[in-house]
């Protein structure tokens, strides 16, 4: 999964691990990745040894799967491969095995609950099922209008503010089911 | 006393800016360090004075870890700290995270200086946003003010300091699949030996220390190991913050010294809510056996004082249990978050824990059999001690701690197929 001594002979600090690649690839999906995306995922790059270019490998996916609308297709996987100069199937890999990225549409929102211990002794049953009639959808299911999305999630580590749910990159503490309605009734 | 260490500067106004940190002596230690080349030795043996032990949850002394790594060997070393909060009931270190990055800052250029590293960094989990900008914040604060990068304060030294954010993963807590997680790959845990200290991220000799742990040094340094070490009891140096939630009043993190009655603790905690009764305590987070609220009315907490009563400090995750508490419905949650968070690598630990949360998610729902609460342990002791990591024990310890002091709630429920607690 990492480079080879010779691919990482050909990078520079200055030059992305895919730049050299990217003229000779045919049928390259580096264009699927937007400028903006590019210099974001460099910022990472430069925090690890040049011949670790996979270990920006989640950070790209997290600014990749933002700026798509949370979520992550093959292709962007691919392009993400290609633009770190590694294998896709390392790419994929990680996509699959942790829990913050999507591998289909989810809604503008996505709604995190915990219902894990402490959570669960402070109620997160009740605000799972009015989450559940409120939004009249299920866990992994999205509302028709693309606004919501509902995940059961594992600890967030906020057990102090059970029960808690994210939405976005904010965490809701002490939730009741008045204080669930009026964070959603803001949310555009 | 409380409040001296990690969350010493709680009372500031805006404790996480550089200037709050600044104004009880922060760096101070770090500036000495550099101005008078303190030699590692010296640093590694105060540490051993405090009896600081990891408070990460495994409780190793620190100071002995940092001795192990091989500081002269040539070429890079790095310090790795674990951010990746996530036993369920443990909520600390998202707090010193908030409220005090900059003590983890100079606890982790102390830590590179000590061991060797010129680079570190800090993992924190993805979820963690707000924590995450808090800390990078500070960081820069720090590098603005020469306190980190290249040639620190004219020393000669340099420390670069770096975050890696997680992508969800309870596992990426063990250090070596935070390594791997570093390293851009899944987080599945590593053979050892060999040990991070000779062969660690990116291949290089690494010490890989828990937030609180590190968040901990400038203030063993400024005031002495002896002085750590007093506040809490021999072997078990220093306060420790504790994570206290469930049915209490106020749950919250809570800074006491080691081997404070767990019923002060309750007190700190504003008692137990609705007046109720205690049942059951999980005295160090998700994985630590469950004890009965009468034997932890009785206990102090630090590390050898819970160990014997049968559990484990652990992070110091206090999760508190009222008397209307069905154990089956609590220790089915549980054993679902280990089914859901297991690797996959190990066999025992990928298959044992998919049983041990069927059977007791059959067992609270009505459709259990006589011989499934043998089943269980069976299924535990299948698990323990045959797995790479330590998330396979921590998948058997709460079921065999739960029906060891519950056995008559796991019975009552395979018998009657209904719960004894919303029954009475």
């Amino acid at each position: 999964m990492t480079l080879s001594s010779k691919d990482a002979q050909t990078l520079s600090a200055t030059q992305s691990p895919a730049q050299s690649k990217k003229a000779k690839a045919a049928n390259s999906k580096l264009d699927l990745l937007s400028q903006n995306v590019c210099a974001e995922i460099d910022q990472w790059l430069a925090k690890y040894p040049a011949d670790w270019s996979i270990s920006a490998s989640m950070p790209a996916l997290r600014i990749v799967q933002d700026s798509n609308g949370g979520y992550l297709t093959t292709d962007l996987m691919d392009a993400i491969a290609e633009y770190l100069d590694v294998p896709a199937i390392s790419i994929y890999e990680v996509a699959t095995f942790y829990s913050m990225y999507e591998l289909k549409p989810v809604g503008r929102h996505k709604i995190c609950v915990c219902t894990n211990i402490s959570c669960m002794l402070c109620g997160s049953d009740e605000i799972v099922s009015h989450l559940k009639s409120k939004l009249g959808i299920g866990f992994g299911e999205m509302t028709g209008d693309g606004k919501f999305s509902l995940k059961e999630v594992e600890c967030l580590a906020a057990c102090g503010g059970a029960p808690m749910m994210q939405i976005g990159r904010e965490y809701y503490e002490n939730l009741t089911t008045e204080k669930v309605d009026e964070i959603l009734n803001k949310l555009a | 006393m409380a409040n001296e260490v990690c969350f010493k500067n709680h009372h500031l106004d805006k404790p996480w800016t550089l200037q709050a940190y600044q104004s009880t002596g922060g760096y101070d230690v770090w500036k000495k360090i550099l101005n008078k080349k303190t030699q590692a030795d010296e640093i590694i043996s105060e540490l051993k004075t405090s009896c600081l032990r990891g408070r990460g949850g495994a409780g190793f002394p620190t100071g002995l870890k940092w001795s192990f790594m091989p500081r002269n060997a040539p070429g890079e070393k790095y310090i790795v700290c674990n951010s990746d909060e996530g036993e369920p009931g443990t909520f600390k270190d998202r707090d010193i995270l908030r409220y005090n990055p900059h003590a983890l800052i100079e606890g982790m250029a102390i830590a590179g200086y000590t061991m060797g590293a010129s680079v570190g960094y800090n993992y924190i989990r993805g979820e963690f946003w707000e924590p995450y900008e808090h800390f990078e914040t500070a960081v820069k604060e720090a590098r603005a003010a020469g306190l980190l990068g290249k040639n620190i304060l004219g020393s000669g030294i340099d420390f670069e300091l770096y975050t890696h954010l997680g992508g969800g993963a309870y596992i990426c807590g063990e250090e070596t699949a935070l390594l791997e997680s570093i390293e851009g790959k899944k987080g599945q845990p590593r053979f050892k030996p060999p040990f991070p200290a000779s062969y660690g991220l990116f291949g290089r000799p690494t010490t890989i220390n828990n937030t609180e742990t590190l968040a901990s040094i400038p203030s063993i340094l400024q005031n002495g190991g002896k002085w750590f070490l007093e506040i809490g009891k021999p072997n078990n140096g220093g306060a420790k913050l504790f994570s206290v939630s469930g049915h209490v009043n106020k749950p919250g993190n809570y800074e006491v010294p080691l081997g404070t009655p767990f019923a002060e603790l309750l007190e700190m905690a504003g008692g137990m809510r609705d007046g109720n009764k205690i049942k059951a305590v999980i005295p160090g987070g998700s994985s630590t056996p469950m004890l009965p609220g009468d034997v932890m009315m009785d206990v102090n907490m630090d590390y050898d004082s819970i160990a014997k009563a049968g559990s484990m400090l652990g992070a110091g995750s206090v999760i508190v249990m009222d008397e209307k508490t069905c154990i089956v419905k609590a220790l089915a949650r549980i054993s679902y978050f280990y089914y859901e968070e297991s690797c996959g690598q190990c066999t025992p630990c990928r298959e044992g824990t998919g049983w041990l949360s069927r059977v007791v998610n059959r067992i609270e729902n009505g459709a259990g059999r006589p011989e499934d609460i043998d089943l269980l342990l069976d299924v535990s002791k299948k698990i323990e001690g045959r797995t790479i990591c330590g998330l396979g024990d921590a998948a058997a310890m709460p079921v065999s701690g739960a029906i060891k002091h519950f056995r008559d709630e796991f019975q009552y429920h395979v018998d009657h197929k209904k719960c004894m607690v919303s029954a009475a």
